[in-house]
């Protein structure tokens, strides 16, 4: 990393998002470094997933602030796969292609660039003879391959992955984590929500701990200190039907 | 040749229900697939009834007049796709048991309105069409429809895959999937509204939904599956239209019927789930 990292800053200023106005990610205040490479960990019910997709702009926001420096930065959020239709019928190439959507949008035609940068994506995470495969015969493992290859293609500054090891065998995992460290090479900003602590201790250099209020961030060692996971893990998950306003 | 021209180069009011029946075949198929797709195939089916309110209001006021049935209609039918729309968001997606009791209501309904001023034959008019008596009115509108689709689905060709296969990364790309579904929508209404001139209300999805499930088992991608829900649809067309004449059949219920025809033939034959390959057991490949 030579030059200055292409990713965004990502700064959190008393971030709360909630679901029928019970907070799911309650004043949070956090800061990511440009072109970071970052985990997100914390209990089921943490709030993870709602917060990755408040910094994707997807939820609303109820008080507080997401702020991208470089404003113009360009997003692209792997969420769960539930919402897929993984029996549609299109070609692995042409899920591929829908990474370009920003510069083709709904009329302009994929030519010959586009297609072999699609071709490269998919060779790049091991499906280099799937182009014409129909998405319909692919396993977990090589959809994820092939979403990754969709990010590849968006070719964002900022990408914000929600737990995307899920279901994939070692080799998979392997071969995604290479991704990232090739995506944290080209100074992209990297989030990633995450469940395998060795993991996210191994290869991430930094970590936010959420427990619905941020228990800790920065460092991951110093964030996942046993005081720090104690702290997270008597995270109450239930909502307080009878909680009153937050005065906070 | 001259049994399958021959009714066509004779007869005036073959060619015509031929040529409207080919403008429903072009287009209506397509949108099918799309509907067969989104998992809501039963949404063409209540707006082929829920216009049916609309058309007998338009009967009800000016006769059988294209016009007045069409813009009732029309009314009828945006009402009911959003109205569909609410109750879908309100019963959180389980929509199918609210939505067959919607069309049972609107179906009753326009029987009623008819039955208070027509006779048996408006009402059968009604419900079966006439393909056979499609006169210039109807035939204009039967091609505008189709003229008006094709376009429209091309430009909304691909934010309908796209929402229909990821609607997660559809919204992340800030694709406006609520107004392209809006368009898609009025592009069913006014299909089924042609269609209906032709076979009436029963029948009036019969080519848009047959073709497109059965194109199912002919390709495993989407533009493969419109090209073959487009081939069947105009195949059944013309072997509907013949089978009535030489038949002497009904002829809204005879294209249904050979569309039918083909939708079993392709879950027999077709070369993708079809009972033939999945039977046939051929040696498996070698990787």
């Amino acid at each position: 990393m030579s030059a200055a990292p292409r990713g965004p800053a990502v700064e959190l200023a008393n971030l709360t998002a909630t679901h029928q106005r019970h907070p799911a990610v309650h004043h949070v205040t956090a800061r990511f470094a440009p072109g970071s490479l970052a985990a997100i960990v914390g209990p089921n019910g943490a709030g993870k997933t709602t917060l990755l997709r408040s910094i994707a702009g997807l939820h609303r926001v109820d008080e507080g602030r997401v702020v991208l420096s470089g404003s113009r930065a360009r997003v692209a959020l792997l969420p769960q796969q539930s919402g897929m239709d993984r029996s549609f019928p299109i070609l692995c190439l042409d899920v591929v292609l829908q990474g370009l959507w920003s510069r083709l949008g709904a009329f302009r035609a994929a030519g010959g660039a586009e297609r072999d940068r699609a071709q490269a994506a998919l060779e790049a995470v091991g499906l280099g003879g799937f182009a014409r495969r129909p998405v319909a015969a692919m396993s977990a493992g090589q959809f994820q391959r092939l979403l990754f290859a969709r990010l590849l293609v968006q070719d964002a500054d900022l990408i914000l992955l929600d737990e995307p090891f899920n279901a994939v065998d070692a080799r998979t995992a392997a071969d995604l984590l290479a991704v990232l460290r090739r995506w944290h090479g080209e100074g992209r900003t990297v989030l990633a929500v995450l469940h395998d602590l060795d993991l996210v201790q191994r290869e991430f250099p930094d970590c936010l701990l959420l427990a619905r209020e941020a228990i800790a961030c920065g460092p991951t060692a110093e964030v996942l200190s046993a005081a720090n996971r104690l702290r997270a893990r008597r995270m109450a998950e239930a909502w307080d039907e009878a909680a009153p306003a937050c005065a906070a | 040749m001259e049994f399958l021209f021959g009714p066509f180069l004779e007869f005036g009011f073959m060619r015509r229900a031929l040529v409207g029946c080919l403008a429903l075949a072009v287009a209506a198929p397509l949108l099918g697939v799309f509907l067969m797709l989104r998992r809501t195939s039963l949404t063409a089916e209540v707006l082929a009834h829920g216009v049916t309110p609309g058309i007998a209001a338009g009967f009800l006021i000016a006769g059988l007049s294209v016009p007045a049935m069409s813009l009732g209609g029309l009314v009828a039918g945006l009402l009911v796709a959003v109205g569909a729309g609410a109750l879908s968001r309100a019963t959180g997606g389980r929509e199918d048991a609210a939505l067959t009791a919607l069309y049972l209501i609107a179906l009753a309904l326009g029987v009623t309105l008819v039955s208070l001023r027509g006779g048996a034959g408006d009402l059968t008019h009604l419900l079966f069409g006439q393909v056979l008596g499609v006169d210039d009115q109807a035939l204009l509108l039967m091609a505008g429809v189709a003229t008006l689709t094709l376009p429209a689905l091309a430009l909304a060709w691909r934010p309908l895959a796209l929402e229909c296969f990821d609607p997660g990364f559809a919204q992340a790309e800030g694709v406006r999937g609520g107004l392209w579904h809006g368009l898609f929508l009025v592009l069913v209404v006014l299909n089924v509204l042609a269609a209906f001139q032709a076979m009436g209300t029963l029948m009036a999805v019969g080519l848009m939904m047959l073709p497109a499930v059965a194109a199912r088992h002919w390709s495993r991608e989407l533009s493969g599956m419109a090209y073959a829900a487009v081939g069947l649809a105009v195949a059944a067309a013309g072997a509907g239209l013949l089978a009535s004449f030489h038949l002497d059949l009904p002829s809204g219920p005879a294209i249904v019927l050979a569309a039918g025809l083909f939708w079993a033939v392709s879950v027999v034959a077709g070369p993708v789930d079809g009972l033939w390959a999945r039977l046939a057991r051929r040696p498996h490949l070698a990787g």
